[in-house]
């Protein structure tokens, strides 16, 4: 194992792994330039693990690829910084980000049915990864492919490597796939929506995976998800993101037991409980939050949420709030919050 | 809830059973069966919702069309008000579709991209010679304020709207007839947290204000909690429990309603979860196990559940498991 792997979670929970400050990730297109991502600010502990959520097109998949610097042709981080382990990932050559790539930091996807290759055996998937960063023998990358594929739990692991992706099912394909992700025991993984496509009960298994996983082997994970549940059940910290922009950041417990962002507050209280008894016939509506995202070429102008808060004021359509710390390790974008008269949520 | 207690269900469904027969790799083999829908029956009462769960591939989606005939069952009866749906004429079935709709998952591919959002509603009064043109084009505004939507939103396309408002207008389509009973399929699964929340709302405000009765399909534990009085779990092509909404939840008599809601995520970060795992997948409905459909993954299976098959028992909270409490 190499240096710093072996650190329990709880030990290094007070050093940075990963650093990321005011990014900007822009698509220059046709029609304008979409601002997806737009100054998004956390930092991420070593062995820790993070939640980025929001809704669909709030950037949160564009900012967990900007660090991974997979971005189409027409997308360019213009600003901000991505430091991970004190180097500047935004600065470094793409020659050497292939050595990260999978190395150090890996990527787990959404769709466990088109992220393997159909043609080839999961085994020969999984040899790739090793030794395009590692020289190994034949016999060495078997045995550890082998390994891998041993510690996420699938059944027959030597029988398996000869296995094509159609003979897996979806929570077995994602396991492969993770298997893949951890083979070179890299210091990140960003899992982008890992649970998303697969049933309650595999989710689960998958989650489990991924929290021994971290345990084990001292991983910090990136999670990005729109499922709140899924970051309570993994995540120490939580980014919020809304129209391209950190809008809080916190630990999972303070954002859960003290959310300070009008946003957040709703996104809190529109998912339905299960604990919540109801009365027979007189069930409460479920809180919303009315209208929709603003379009991401026009932002950046004000705050990005003021036209769907309760709480707006005039300042909030002239200014852009910024990122500031109310609480110790607790960020927030909200003008009322920053300058000193708080707002207080309202019951939904 | 409710509004009546009435002795005859609105409807009523006994043994249906949908097999598809599918093609076998092997070139002369004979074709294989997929039993989708195995052997359910169930009531609906006037009024209420009831919610539908099971994972994906267990057959909810292939029960609610089939419900509908809009896939025709192999066996089994479905009786609306009476009416025996399974001996209707194509025509009197045509006629009974202004009572019985389905509002379907993917906002996206369901709606017509070269029609109007207008043309769309107004289609299905088209369709049953509903009312003279003036009279139509009153009720499509008449609709679109009905599901929040405006009278101008009639000229426009599909692809102008985001995906909570075209759930919609595929809701006010449903509702263009004369309806009473809606099939409602995931209508919520694509949308995110914010909207699917406006999109419940609506769904419930609907049922008071049109006294509409809803069977609720969704995987989404926490929704069909939300929305339905009554709950069937569905593993399999098979309702393995079924029963009052809080009844399940305080209390879920079959193991795999179990290992379900233990799956779910916690609702915060303080919440500590038993957990139940269950080991391995679903099994193929190709190729379904011989005694109870669970067993191959169930916990506490013992020797009989491999060998025979549990029915459904029980008065109103019902159980199909040799190994659940016998109820009083």
């Amino acid at each position: 194992m190499r240096t710093g792997m072996r650190q329990n979670a709880n030990e290094a929970a007070g050093e940075t792994l990963l650093r990321v400050r005011d990014l900007r990730t822009h698509f220059f297109t046709g029609s304008g330039v979409v601002k997806a991502v737009d100054g998004v600010s956390f930092d991420l502990a070593r062995g820790g693990a993070l939640g980025i959520v929001g809704e669909s097109g709030s950037g949160k998949s564009v900012a967990s690829n900007s660090i991974m610097r997979l971005l189409p042709k027409n997308g360019r981080i213009v600003d901000g910084s991505i430091l991970f382990e004190g180097r500047d990932l935004v600065e470094v050559r793409e020659k050497d980000m292939l050595k990260i790539r999978g190395q150090e930091i890996s990527m787990i996807f959404q769709d466990p049915m088109t992220s393997l290759d159909p043609v080839f055996k999961i085994g020969d998937q999984v040899i790739e990864v090793l030794r395009a960063h590692r020289r190994l023998s034949n016999a060495e990358a078997w045995s550890e492919a082998v390994k891998a594929l041993t510690m996420v739990g699938i059944p027959e692991p030597e029988k398996r490597m000869n296995s094509y992706p159609h003979e897996f099912s979806g929570g077995m394909r994602q396991r492969v796939f993770i298997a893949m992700a951890i083979a070179c025991r890299p210091k990140l993984i960003i899992a982008d929506e890992p649970t998303t496509a697969l049933d309650v009960t595999v989710q689960a298994q998958v989650l489990d995976l991924l929290v021994d996983l971290q345990r084990e082997m001292g991983t910090s994970v990136i999670l990005v998800t729109h499922n709140l549940g899924v970051v309570w059940s993994l995540c120490g910290a939580v980014m919020v993101m809304y129209a391209g922009k950190t809008v809080e950041y916190a630990t999972a417990k303070d954002l859960y037991r003290n959310p300070l962002h009008p946003y957040t507050w709703g996104l809190l209280n529109s998912m339905p409980r299960l604990g919540a008894g109801k009365e027979k016939g007189k069930e409460k509506p479920l809180a919303i939050i009315p209208g929709t995202p603003p379009d991401l070429r026009l932002t950046a102008r004000n705050c990005n949420f003021h036209n769907r808060c309760a709480y707006r004021g005039d300042v909030c359509k002239e200014e852009v709030p910024p990122l500031i710390e109310l609480e110790p390790g607790h960020f927030a974008a909200c003008h009322f919050q920053t300058s000193g008269g708080r707002l207080t949520r309202k019951e939904a | 809830m409710p509004e009546v207690e009435t002795a005859e269900p609105m409807l009523r469904v006994e043994r249906l059973t949908k097999t598809f027969r599918i093609k076998s790799a092997a070139l002369f083999a004979p074709p294989m069966e997929l039993k989708a829908v195995n052997d359910v029956s169930f009531q609906v009462r006037e009024g209420e919702t009831l919610g539908i769960i099971g994972e994906s591939g267990c057959g909810k989606s292939t029960l609610g069309k089939t419900l509908l005939r809009l896939i025709e069952p192999t066996s089994g009866r479905i009786f609306y008000r009476n009416r025996s749906l399974t001996e209707l004429s194509r025509g009197e079935m045509k006629a009974l579709r202004k009572e019985l709709n389905i509002v379907s998952q993917d906002p996206y591919s369901s709606l017509d991209p070269r029609k109007t959002a207008g043309y769309l509603i107004e289609e299905p009064m088209t369709i049953h010679g509903i009312g003279t043109k003036k009279e139509r084009k009153e009720r499509v505004t008449e609709l679109l304020n009905m599901v929040g939507l405006d009278y101008y939103h009639a000229t426009r396309y599909p692809h102008e709207f985001s995906g909570g408002q075209r759930q919609r207008l595929n809701i006010a389509r449903a509702l263009a007839m004369n309806l009473k009973l809606i099939v409602c399929d995931e209508p919520v699964s694509a949308l995110d947290v914010s909207v699917q929340a406006q999109v419940v709302n609506l769904l419930c405000d609907l049922k008071k204000k049109l006294k509409l009765t809803y069977i609720f399909i969704s995987h989404d534990l926490s929704v069909v909690k939300y929305i339905s009085d009554r709950i069937a779990i569905m593993y399999l092509g098979k309702i393995v429990e079924l029963g009052d909404e809080a009844e399940i939840y305080a209390a879920p008599l079959h193991p795999y309603t179990e290992a379900l809601f233990s799956a779910i995520p916690p609702e915060s970060p303080f919440e500590e979860k038993r957990k139940i795992r269950l080991t391995g997948e679903v099994p193929s409905p190709m190729n379904l196990p011989r005694g109870c459909a669970f067993s191959t993954r169930c916990p506490r299976c013992e020797p009989r559940c491999r060998e025979e098959v549990p029915e459904l028992t029980g008065v109103g909270h019902e159980v199909a498991c040799f190994l659940a409490p016998v109820q009083p």
